[in-house]
């Protein structure tokens, strides 16, 4: 049986607890660290890397599954999102998720890293400065979810401020509520306390409710609805670049699920084999799916099913069994596949499906910790906390209030957000820009450009 | 002197090559074209709609060629790139009045 509520302090819901314990500046440094320590350290910082490598995952499938005509924006966004998020979330995004003196709203200091002795390694934990570089590069991924469900109609001016509102504020609170220990946290229904190991709803379907409200304030794009109604397909101009996107994701997910153990122990190569599997279940569940509502096994759609799988995957990895990583992993990909073509229907173009790998699929993610949890991941707190395994509706009840308030935070939040952008300076590039393509007139030059310079 | 344009199924473009090298053409200008004849466009499938390819790639061939090899220069080409399927393509052959080598500046049947 799995000890592993006796180390809680050490899991994400405990990052809030070590920072409290960490001494401030000037504070001379009474522990040693162990070699194991600094295994934990290196092990995260090592995960925050490929986690941030999953920003070329994210650039190349938007840019894959988007026209030719549009690649420099979406590289240009995608830099952005890497860019101004990360600062962002350095000003107020960190303070405001794990600031010290932050009630069940917010944290209140340590902006820009202020007042933290950042290589202090606490025993069994991680420095700040680590703890830092990991929720960093989460952040990025929260935000540039949106940039997809956006692509090809966003003028990039507007998109800069959304990033920098939803890397400084509107994503840091949901992970104060949440592993920073604020609101979501304080939920206790019987035995039942939130549980979202790695981020299904916390990181995805964040991103993915701000990817919805995006492409819902901007409309679809030109041409995406015929005169009729009727919905035309907008194929993407390089199907290599979106699955070679996916794999740079889902290895990406090797840092973002396993990393999120916060330690170098012995769980984090079966949380590793619960991702891996779900990925692969979400993706030939997918292929079955499209197979047989379109008669053809659509890669394009494929490729958002291994997502889906890892977005699944990415709340109960830490809780459930391998086989029921395959199940969880498997109904992703049928939800996103259904999910895809019913955003379309209602007229919410979302060119690459982000608002349902994300967000449709990120939602299950977290549902399915109330059905299918067996072992202690270090937020649940008790084994057997699943539905299934006899653990009744309890924590079922407790992962849907989760989804809905982060639904309806996220949904607010970034609703005012576009409104306001839209009310202001504009969110959506002129039709004349839209037909001739963004990269020309949004950033003056072609991605694809003739070499007619020796 | 004439210039032969012919345009064929894509997968044909090294069989025809290899015919017209064998008999002694001795430079061709290949453009990937997009198009439709007879054969119509066909249907694909992206993120479960369906949508009409109205235009289909085909490769297109200049040849330019001395009066008295014309005959010989276009069976060459339809019978290396005839599949029997529809779709296999057409040939024009049209006047070209100058001709001009840049290198040497030859002109005419010269620069062929």
């Amino acid at each position: 049986m799995r000890k592993r509520a006796l180390r809680i302090t050490s899991g994400l819901g405990g990052v809030f607890a070590i920072l409290a314990l960490t001494p401030s500046v000037g504070f001379a440094q009474d522990y040693v660290p162990t070699a194991q320590d600094y295994l934990n350290n290196i092990w995260v910082f090592i995960a925050g890397v490929l986690v941030f490598f999953m920003q070329a995952g994210f650039a190349l499938v938007e840019a894959g599954l988007t026209r030719a005509k549009n690649v420099v924006n979406i590289f240009a966004k995608n830099i952005a999102d890497a860019t101004v998020g990360i600062l962002a979330f350095f000003a107020t995004g960190f303070a405001f998720a794990f600031g010290e003196s932050g009630g069940w709203f917010i944290g209140t200091d340590n902006f820009f890293l202020d007042g933290l002795d950042l290589a202090a390694i606490p025993e069994g934990g991680l420095s700040p400065a680590t703890t830092f570089f990991f929720q960093a590069v989460f952040a990025a991924t929260a935000v540039t979810i949106a940039s997809g469900a956006m692509a090809e109609r966003t003028k990039f001016s507007s998109y800069l401020i959304f990033s920098v509102v939803m890397c400084a504020f509107i994503y840091p609170v949901v992970v104060h509520w949440t592993w920073g220990g604020g609101l979501i946290a304080d939920i206790q229904i019987g035995d039942a306390i939130f549980s979202d190991f790695a981020g299904s709803g916390i990181v995805h379907m964040t991103g993915g409710i701000a990817a919805f409200m995006g492409a819902l304030f901007l409309g679809p794009r030109l041409g995406k609805y015929d005169k009729d109604g009727n919905m035309r397909a907008i194929p993407g101009h390089n199907i290599p670049f979106a699955i070679l996107g996916v794999f740079i994701l889902w290895v990406g997910w090797f840092g973002f699920n396993p990393g999120s153990e916060l330690l170098a122990d012995e769980f984090v190569s079966t949380i590793a084999v619960n991702t891996m599997l779900a990925a692969a279940a979400g993706a030939l569940l997918t292929t079955i799916t499209i197979w047989i509502k379109a008669g053809k096994p659509d890669v394009a759609m494929i490729g958002n099913g291994a997502l889906a799988g890892l977005v699944a995957i990415t709340g109960p990895c830490g809780a459930v069994t391998p086989l029921m990583s395959v199940v969880i992993g498997a109904i992703g990909g049928v939800i996103v596949v259904f999910s895809v073509l019913f955003f379309d229907k209602v007229r919410i173009d979302d060119p690459v499906g982000a608002i349902s790998v994300h967000g449709v699929v990120g939602a299950w993610g977290v549902l399915s910790i109330g059905l299918f949890a067996t072992y202690d991941d270090a937020f649940l707190g008790r084994e057997d906390a699943g539905l299934f395994y006899g653990g009744g509706f309890e924590q079922l009840a407790v992962q849907a209030l989760m989804v809905l308030i982060i639904l309806v935070w996220v949904g607010a939040t970034t609703a005012a957000l576009f409104a306001g952008i839209k009310a202001t300076v504009g969110l959506r590039v002129s039709e004349e820009e839209e037909m001739q393509g963004l990269d020309v007139l949004e950033h003056g030059l072609t991605g694809y450009a003739p070499d007619t310079v020796t | 002197m004439k210039l032969v344009t012919a345009v064929i199924k894509p997968f044909k473009l090294d069989d025809v090559k290899d015919a017209l090298k064998a008999i002694g053409v001795a430079g061709i200008t290949v453009e990937e074209v997009r198009g439709f004849g007879r054969q119509g466009g066909h249907t694909e499938t992206y993120r479960g709609a369906e949508y009409k390819i109205d235009f289909v790639p085909k490769v297109s061939l200049g040849i330019v060629v001395a009066d008295e090899t014309v005959d010989a220069v276009v069976d060459t080409i339809v019978s290396a790139a005839a599949t029997g399927k529809i779709g296999d393509g057409k040939i024009w052959v049209t006047d070209v009045d100058r001709l001009v080598r840049i290198r040497t500046g030859e002109e005419g049947t010269e620069a062929i």
